[in-house]
């Protein structure tokens, strides 16, 4: 249990995602002008990060490995992303019209996530079993989606400030951005 | 003589930003002078050079940006900046990085985000961080030993031409305390040199100094009781449920006196701009700085935390006021959340 917790202290903490790994920039830089959208992205990529992490190590496990076909993993990968994000759509769309348009071009956008086929290939690599790759794409989730929220929050407030005409808009949001992949810094060591 | 009546509104004359942060700069003196007599005069050389080098860059930008010079630098905001980074950098350090220190922390942690009141992180730690991620050798090891005096042309010479002896620096006691729990009992530790019995007096007079000055600025009610209270008490709970087994874990009264545990509680998280604003978020906030602190300093690679634990805060800080907005009055329950 404790192997659990310590996976999921390193992927929402030391080895974050977006900000020490810096996989999955485009949604984090895309969708976090607004806190609530923030959310709903959120939300989705947790979704999606989770079942992709999961369904992505049983295609490699189930159909890759006996086929001999481990070679083809990054292709089946995205296959089984683009499914599960066609099947996210299908329920936002149908539980909350009101984000499905909020959310917009960002919803099919999950698919090219770098962070999704990421989560899937570290799966691999690392040689995690089924739960552990439930965990990992978890954390990975839940790691992205506090760093987002949070970022969100801020970038509203920097919106209203008085920031130099050069550094206005993506600029100063790559600059915060790059403080606070400073600040997780300080995690380094944890695990 | 008649006397004159005074009729409502008793209002007070408005505080000015010159006069809080004038009032901060005063309640920093007593710490800068525990700084010197017990430690280094590069405390107070630092602080000259940091300052100086602050007025020059905030005259500098404001220019650039062509906003009133006069009416930016007498609000003296920059040079509690200075002050602040010149009491946590190690006095041994060489000049170029109390210099590289100042300018980020002007130019990228104010005036990047539109200067005074803007900042979302504090600038003195956002400073410190990147100082000690890029220079981590001239930062962990220009720290000064108690009970070794080296004069201020020896002091002047270690800072601009880098001759530092041996003797004059050493680990802090967080640090030393940290890396001999591997091999060492708590006994052992100390009975070392460092700690001679209990703690090094000249560590615990700084701590004392900054705690004096952080309770003038709450009789002058420059800060509330909030932040500073919240985030000891977070600290000391944990430092003393771990701290028990003082053989394996940092004993409280290290974690709370041999630390920038007092300068961060009420000098650097107190920052009214990155920090959050309501009374309940400012519990929160400070809370989390505790348990940050903790945390990085018990298991992450880096003894005193307060600089990562206080930026790790202002970034949660919008977040925190989006969810401990006070009620307003004529509603019946607080307005939480995004909408």
């Amino acid at each position: 249990m404790s192997d659990y917790a310590i996976m999921l202290v390193s992927t929402i903490l030391v080895n974050n995602f977006v900000l020490v790994q810096f996989l999955g920039l485009c949604p984090f830089m895309g969708v976090s002008n607004k806190l609530e959208t923030a959310m709903g992205m959120s939300l989705a990529t947790t979704f999606v990060l989770t079942l992709s992490s999961v369904s992505s190590y049983l295609v490699y496990e189930w159909i890759l490995l006996p086929l001999d076909l481990a070679f083809l993993r990054t292709i089946s990968f995205i296959l089984v992303i683009a499914v599960v994000v066609q099947f996210t759509e299908m329920v936002v769309r149908k539980t909350s019209p009101l984000l499905y348009r909020v959310l917009g071009v960002f919803l099919p956008l999950i698919t090219t996530n770098c962070a999704v086929l990421g989560v899937a290939l570290l799966n691999i690599n690392k040689s995690h079993g089924f739960v552990e790759s439930l965990f990992y794409g978890f954390g990975a989730a839940v790691g992205f989606s506090l760093v987002m929220v949070f970022f969100a929050a801020m970038r509203e407030r920097i919106n209203l400030s008085d920031v130099p005409k050069p550094f206005q808009g993506a600029a100063i949001g790559m600059v915060t951005a790059g403080f606070m992949s400073l600040a997780f810094m300080g995690f380094a060591g944890l695990v | 003589m008649p006397l004159i009546t005074l009729s409502s509104p008793h209002s007070a004359k408005p505080t000015k930003i010159s006069t809080v942060m004038g009032t901060v700069l005063l309640c920093m003196i007593p710490g800068f002078i525990a700084l010197t007599v017990f430690f280094s005069y590069g405390y107070l050389i630092n602080l000259a050079l940091a300052v100086v080098t602050a007025l020059l860059l905030e005259a500098g930008s404001l220019a650039l940006r062509k906003r009133p010079i006069k009416f930016f630098i007498t609000d003296l905001s920059v040079v509690v900046t200075a002050a602040l980074l010149a009491a946590s950098l190690p006095p041994f350090a060489p000049w170029w990085i109390t210099v590289v220190g100042t300018a980020t922390a002007v130019l990228f942690g104010k005036h990047i985000f539109g200067g005074m009141g803007q900042n979302p992180f504090n600038p003195a730690m956002l400073a410190y961080a990147l100082l000690l991620v890029s220079f981590p050798v001239q930062m962990t090891t220009n720290w000064p030993v108690v009970d070794v005096y080296v004069s201020i042309g020896d002091t002047l010479r270690a800072i601009f031409a880098g001759n530092v002896v041996d003797g004059w620096v050493g680990a802090t006691p967080l640090d030393y305390y940290k890396l001999n729990l591997a091999t060492q009992t708590a006994d052992e530790i100390l009975a070392s040199s460092l700690f001679n019995g209990w703690l090094p007096a000249g560590w615990v007079w700084v701590s004392l100094a900054w705690l004096a000055g952080g309770l003038v600025l709450i009789w002058r009610r420059i800060i509330t009781w909030h932040l500073p209270v919240s985030m000891i008490a977070t600290l000391a709970l944990l430092s003393l449920v771990f701290g028990i087994d003082s053989d394996s874990f940092t004993p409280a009264s290290i974690h709370l006196l041999a630390g920038a545990t007092m300068l961060g509680a009420f000098f650097i998280i107190t920052d009214p701009v990155s920090c959050a604003t309501s009374n309940r978020g400012k519990l929160v906030f400070g809370a989390g700085v505790g348990v940050l602190t903790y945390v990085i300093r018990t298991w992450g690679n880096y003894p005193d935390a307060i600089a990562f634990a206080t930026l790790l805060m202002n970034f949660a800080a919008p977040f925190i006021d989006h969810y401990t907005k006070p009620r307003t009055y004529g509603h019946t329950k607080a307005h939480k959340g995004h909408k």
